[in-house]
């Protein structure tokens, strides 16, 4: 009955295979090859086996943003979590409660539309929204304020123990519109009645939060968590544009993208480009297997 | 599909005997309701004016003039100063990059949505040797930084000639929406009903039109969904298109049209063409924005409810 299967489905998935196995697995696997030689693009590559990885070691760079990496890793997702959640909890079950139904407080949908709108933009774009907002003196948003109160200007992309924070919190504001909406949809199907339980036995807005919604969400909290980690290495474009001198000033909010893209199409250093991308496969590798071990527990039923 | 199915109706078993014991309440509780929602209301206005006033304070710089920009943020424009956006639009080629970007994001999402429709379609429904191998090569896609590849992808473009043209750019980005799509899209086929497949090979037609002219259109919702999250996150590519497109600068993209603008900008001092720039790139994502919220906002969620 199914007459002509094959030549059908070999038709279907004869351009997107190909497209799939040139553009992205070649790719890929020359990666590792490619990160074993000293190849500078000219000449024929040369093996060296393990060496560009024994430079990585002593790369300060290197060093540098895998650091940049791990504080993205835990400030990202914890600060941008947090404030979600808040929002989210106050935009659906922050108001009273009106014939059983559990209410937002007031202008809820408003503030969905406009948190979530920032999602929408390029992240190159918000970058640079974002260095005139920063910028050093009266034309910047946030010291145009501040001078005209007496006060110093504060040099957010310039001094390098600022820096890092300053793109964490653009990051930040782009992001959190999105995990309203999302721990939103997880919040609506929790039961009402499990609120209104609790209620009646005395439970405060506070002991809500903890006690009910948060277990409830844990899934939903999970994929946030996921998210966001893979964000957190990545980080190339909001680095690459916001950040004085692509990743500076000097190393102080570089990350591994940002160095790859210098080693490979800067400095023409390929091989050891293709040494860092391992490298940053690995660590999102081993961030994933952490992520799906901790977080691993009895989801409760509902 | 997630998104609709974990919804339910959140009231529709309540025990019976609760409601009653909800009205005795002392003043203590409601003053405490009142004190939470109140410090809550402050905190989201107070979000969604971190929100709105960059992007409202770019859109009134962009009608400035340098020494109106430097002189305080927050005075207006003395006049609207339209010429500060054809600067933006003619001189730094803010149009074009537009242009180029519309083109691009079109040809790349009808790619993408076509060739993975098909493939999670195939993958989805019919049972042949090599499938699971197949599906999980296209999903394993998922875990790997674009990154890792980006050496070897700049020389496999460029070995095919299709370094700094659109047709290198529009390939890779359907390669790399793939994965991502084939396993939305296939988890999507696989809950549509078999009694209409049936039925249509019954009445004699082809597994082609019945592809296309039965089974699409009724993925209809999760196509939509897919669309929306590829043509948001094409849009927004910056690190393929700088490294893919790095000499022809008539060929760029929006994104790296508007960094390299922020470049200049610095050395030209034209600080009222950058926002005007800005405003141009901004404008219109409002308006899309406006018109389609819902539709955004769960195509962009409907990934990270799976």
């Amino acid at each position: 009955m199914r007459h002509g299967k094959y030549p059908f489905v070999i038709g279907f998935l004869f351009a997107p295979v190909t497209l799939y196995v040139v553009f992205v697995i070649a790719p890929y696997a020359q990666a590792f090859q490619i990160s074993m030689t000293n190849w500078r693009g000219l000449s024929a590559p040369q093996w060296v086996g393990f060496d560009n990885y024994r430079r990585l070691l002593d790369d300060g760079r290197f060093w540098q943003a895998v650091q940049h990496h791990g504080v993205l890793l835990l400030a990202l997702p914890l600060i941008t979590i947090a404030i979600a959640l808040f929002f989210a909890f106050l935009l659906n079950v922050g108001g009273r409660s009106v014939g059983g139904q559990r209410q937002g407080v007031r202008g809820s949908k408003f503030y969905r539309v406009v948190f979530f709108f920032p999602q929408v933009l390029a992240v190159a774009i918000i970058a640079v929204l974002f260095q005139m907002v920063y910028r050093p003196n009266e034309s910047g948003l946030i010291n145009g304020v501040l001078m005209k109160l007496g006060l110093d200007p504060v040099l957010f992309l310039i001094r390098p123990n600022l820096a890092l924070w300053s793109i964490i919190a653009v990051l930040v504001w782009q992001a959190v519109g999105f995990y309203v909406v999302l721990f939103s949809a997880g919040m609506a199907s929790i039961p009402g009645e499990i609120y209104e339980a609790a209620e009646m036995d005395g439970a405060s807005k506070v002991m809500l939060f903890f006690r009910v919604t948060l277990p409830l969400l844990w899934d939903t909290l999970q994929v946030a968590w996921v998210y966001l980690g893979i964000a957190a290495f990545d980080a190339f474009a909001i680095v690459a544009v916001l950040s004085v001198d692509s990743g500076g000033p000097d190393g102080a909010t570089t990350v591994l993208a940002v160095e790859i893209y210098r080693n490979a199409f800067v400095y023409s250093k390929y091989g050891y480009a293709s040494a860092m991308g391992v490298a940053l496969f690995f660590l999102t590798l081993t961030f994933a297997a952490l992520t799906l071990r901790l977080t691993k527990r009895e989801s409760v039923e509902y | 599909m997630a998104a609709q199915t974990t919804l339910p109706p959140a009231a529709a078993d309540t025990p019976p005997g609760r409601p009653a014991a909800r009205t005795r309440r002392g003043r203590g509780e409601h003053h405490e309701v009142r004190l939470f929602s109140g410090l809550g209301q402050v905190a989201l206005a107070v979000w969604a004016v971190i929100v709105i006033v960059p992007i409202l304070w770019t859109f009134l710089a962009a009608f400035k003039n340098t020494s109106e920009i430097f002189s305080s943020p927050w005075t207006l424009p003395a006049e609207l100063r339209w010429e500060n956006f054809g600067r933006a639009w003619t001189k730094a080629h803010v149009g074009r990059y537009f242009l180029n970007s519309v083109f691009v994001v079109s040809c790349s999402t009808f790619g993408t949505m076509l060739l993975g429709s098909m493939a999670a379609y195939v993958l989805a429904r019919y049972k042949f040797r090599g499938n699971r191998a197949i599906y999980y090569l296209f999903v394993s896609g998922l875990a790997f930084p674009v990154f890792l590849a980006l050496v070897p992808l700049f020389f496999v473009v460029r070995n095919l000639g299709l370094l700094d043209t659109h047709t290198g750019v529009i390939l890779v980005y359907i390669a790399y929406s793939l994965p991502f799509t084939i396993f939305f899209l296939a988890a999507f086929f696989r809950t549509l009903p078999n009694s209409v497949a049936e039925a249509g090979m019954i009445d004699g037609c082809s597994h082609t039109r019945l592809f296309f002219q039965v089974m699409l259109p009724m993925a209809k919702p999760g196509l939509i969904s897919v669309a929306i999250f590829n043509i948001i996150g094409q849009w927004a590519q910056y690190q393929l298109p700088l490294v893919l497109l790095s000499n022809a600068k008539d060929k760029w993209v929006l994104t790296q049209g508007i960094a390299d603008i922020s470049v200049n900008a610095g050395y030209e001092a034209d600080w009222s063409g950058l926002f005007a720039a800005l405003t141009i790139a901004i404008l219109p994502m409002i308006i899309v924005y406006a018109i389609f919220q819902r539709q955004i906002q769960s195509g962009l969620t409907s990934g990270a409810v799976k």
